[in-house]
């Protein structure tokens, strides 16, 4: 992975001491709530119900072996023992004291890790496929290129006041796994017909209060141009973006209002004058980039390890997980693994930091002590020998992160909710626990197959529900915490937003809500046909009209 | 006579801001005068026959409406009404970088010291910092960081270029 050197370096180490001081001045007074709230935002530091709430940045998902460990320590000194990982891939604390923010950021440098820019309205984290190297489906590694972005994002002088937050993600495959087309920039690689590798820009994407699907701006921008391209996007966003009202301001607003070939037109004028100029990327800043993503000392093996295989005949349990949490490698005799931050009982995407102490062990052990945060909330291990599978998943299952449950129903992806968020209308982790407790036998669930279930605790949709095949917004009424219903809703390059079902449900009714859509589904579908395919195939009405003639 | 941080000193301030055009009449004719976009536009040709004056921008007024008068005016200023409106820190480098204005541009309004690092960056040369606030305690905002990443105003050559320079390789022309 990406290591610093001494301009990294000195950067993240300017950044604690800035904060230091800003710290320092809105404690004496110095710098009034408004004026102090910006800038501690753009440091990841929110301040929540109970407590202050940082989030620390996971370049693209990327973390090693020390740098978790650096999180568990993080978690036991400051908070209260555990982090949580988030739709961003970042991760975050809910309870550390403001006091203490600048030595958590200090404690991070040292470790070449930050939280600049995990809140605000500027460029947030860069997000990526958690397969990113791996899977053999890639036109490119992503993440030469998304360090290329983290560094041009990063304290990027004129875009820091932007009209709202605003997300990039990156993918370097023709699957998309990183939820591009609901970002305010997603990039994927392709090829052209000259057969050169550049990127297809998309624009407008997001989830919140007006989900969209992002449009395709640009179909190829060259490797070299790209800085140069997003540049003119963001100075046409920064420019002409709303700011008479925070909830049309996001860029998909404006290109909305604008409408795409016009806001086109303003940005290919913009990136004519820039083509060519400083900072078009150069061969040597990509080789350079890409020595740190240069393949680990993979062992030359075959294709598949003849133990490994009769384990999966031989075991059950363990063939399920591999069916679930184990994902092919391009490089013969290794595997990705997912740990799966989905284990009724727990927090979705929650981790102690005593586990954390105890990935990082097995990161060392059997993935070149380096892992993946996943959008999906769940970690990765991207290069574990198909002969170690057996082991690390008993060491998993000790640790609690082997259910085999990866893609499946109780896989759901989940913000804090009312729990923890000052923003959010209502609980999200007991209706998730509620779900996961409806649906606790293993071969119905595998039955089922593929279905996402997402929950947000409020609009804001940190939990992705517009993307859920089941989608689930918290919603208030009258002071009551409801539940609104969507199905339909898609992440990948078919991505579709979700259909509300109709009226929205007290928290008791939402296992039995989910339980008649999964029947409807049980009933109707086709021969290896997933949720997805049904609902597109027929519709929301039938599943409707059995969620509430049975509610009545 | 008030001042304002000028090229990272303090420096006296002999500009007379005009934010309601019904106060430009009452400014004698030898006072220097930063006038709105809409009053300069219709009165281009007297102002200019006057002397000393600068013309100042709103945040959705467009540069382009300078682009002709770049080379006769000696200060632009671009107006912050809230710190958190970042729309003027792409006007001043459109000035500095579209336009080519190489005169004084200020920023004015709500300008603070833990904006002073970027908005430098961007072109702004002089800093009319908000009237309750000290002077040399905003000088240090200069000071947060040490380089830019990206490609500046003051710093035309983004970080990784130079990185390859120091590496052996070679500046861009």
């Amino acid at each position: 992975m990406y290591r610093y050197d001494q301009y990294d370096q000195r950067f993240v180490d300017e950044r604690v001491a800035q904060f230091r001081d800003q710290t320092r001045r809105f404690l004496a007074g110095e710098l009034t709530e408004d004026e102090f709230r910006p800038l501690r935002l753009q440091n990841g530091l929110y301040i929540q119900r109970y407590a202050p709430m940082l989030r620390i940045a996971v370049p693209y998902g990327l973390l090693s072996s020390t740098q978790l460990r650096t999180l568990a320590h993080i978690g036991r000194k400051y908070d209260r023992g555990y982090g949580h990982f988030t739709t961003r891939q970042n991760i975050q604390f809910n309870w550390p004291r403001l006091e203490d923010t600048p030595d958590i950021l200090a404690e991070l440098a040292r470790v070449e890790m930050h939280a600049i820019q995990t809140s605000g309205n500027c460029i947030r984290n860069i997000t990526s496929d958690h397969f990113a190297g791996v899977a053999g489906d890639e036109l490119l590694d992503p993440r030469p290129y998304c360090e290329l972005f983290r560094q041009w994002s990063t304290l990027h002088p004129e875009f820091a006041y932007l009209p709202r937050k605003f997300k990039i993600a990156v993918s370097g495959s023709t699957i998309d796994r990183a939820a591009t087309l609901v970002h305010d920039i997603g990039v994927h690689a392709v090829r052209n017909d000259a057969g050169e590798v550049g990127f297809r820009v998309l624009v407008g994407g997001g989830l919140g209060r007006t989900p969209i699907v992002g449009h395709v701006i640009r179909e190829f921008v060259p490797r070299a141009e790209v800085l140069n391209y997003f540049d003119a996007i963001m100075r046409v966003y920064n420019r002409f973006g709303r700011r008479d009202n925070m909830y049309k301001a996001r860029i998909k607003i404006l290109v909305k209002e604008m409408k795409l070939d016009v806001f086109r037109e303003h940005v290919e004028t913009e990136w004519e004058r820039l083509q060519g100029g400083p900072a078009t990327v150069t061969d040597a800043e990509i080789a350079r980039l890409s020595t740190f993503f240069d393949a680990p000392a993979y062992v030359k093996l075959p294709g598949e390890d003849a133990g490994f295989r009769s384990a999966v005949a031989d075991n059950r349990a363990f063939a399920n997980w591999v069916k679930r949490n184990v994902f092919p490698h391009k490089v013969p005799g290794y595997a990705a693994v997912t740990l799966s931050l989905k284990k009724t009982g727990m927090p979705p995407g929650d981790a102690t930091s005593n586990q954390m102490d105890a990935v990082a062990d097995l990161a060392d052990a059997y993935s070149f002590g380096e892992l993946r945060v996943s959008h999906e909330q769940n970690l990765i291990f991207a290069d574990v020998r198909q002969e170690a599978l057996l082991a690390l998943w008993g060491e998993l299952k000790d640790l609690g992160f082997a259910t085999p449950n990866i893609g499946l129903l109780t896989d759901i992806i989940c913000c804090p909710g009312g729990d923890f968020c000052s923003l959010a209308n209502a609980k999200s982790i007991p209706i998730a626990e509620a779900i996961q407790r409806r649906f606790d036998d293993l071969d119905y669930l595998y039955d089922l197959g593929d279905i996402a279930l997402n929950i947000s605790g409020c609009m804001n949709a940190c939990g992705h529900h517009h993307v859920g095949n089941i989608g689930v917004l918290g919603v208030d009424k009258n002071g009551e915490e409801w539940y609104q219903v969507s199905i339909g809703g898609d992440q990948g390059m078919q991505a579709s937003l979700g259909k509300v079902i109709g009226p929205s449900f007290a928290a008791k009714e939402m296992p039995d809500v989910v339980e008649r859509l999964v029947d409807v589904y049980v009933e109707r579908r086709h021969e290896d046909e997933r949720f997805i395919d049904t609902v597109r195939r027929l519709g929301i009405d039938p599943f409707k009209e059995r969620v509430y003639a049975a509610a009545h | 006579m008030p001042q304002l941080i000028k090229d990272r000193a303090i420096a006296d301030d002999r500009w007379t801001l005009i934010r309601d055009i019904d106060q430009f009449a009452t400014v004698p004719a030898d006072v220097p005068v930063i006038v709105p976009l809409a009053f300069w536009q219709p009165q281009r040709d007297a102002l200019l026959a006057r002397g000393n004056v600068g013309v100042w921008l709103a945040p959705n007024d467009d540069p382009a409406a300078l682009a002709g008068d770049i080379g006769q005016l000696p200060l632009i200023a671009v107006d912050f009404p809230k710190f958190t409106d970042g729309r003027g820190y792409s006007t001043g480098r459109l000035l500095r970088e579209k336009y080519g204005y190489t005169g004084e541009l200020r920023a004015i309004g709500d300008i603070l010291r833990d904006q002073l690092y970027y908005l430098h960056a961007c072109g702004f040369n002089a800093f009319a910092v908000r009237a309750d606030r000290d002077l040399a305690d905003a000088l240090k905002g200069f000071g947060d960081f040490s380089d830019n990443y990206q490609t500046t105003v003051d710093r035309p050559v983004p970080l990784f270029r130079r990185r390859e320079a120091s590496d052996g390789g070679v500046l861009p022309a």
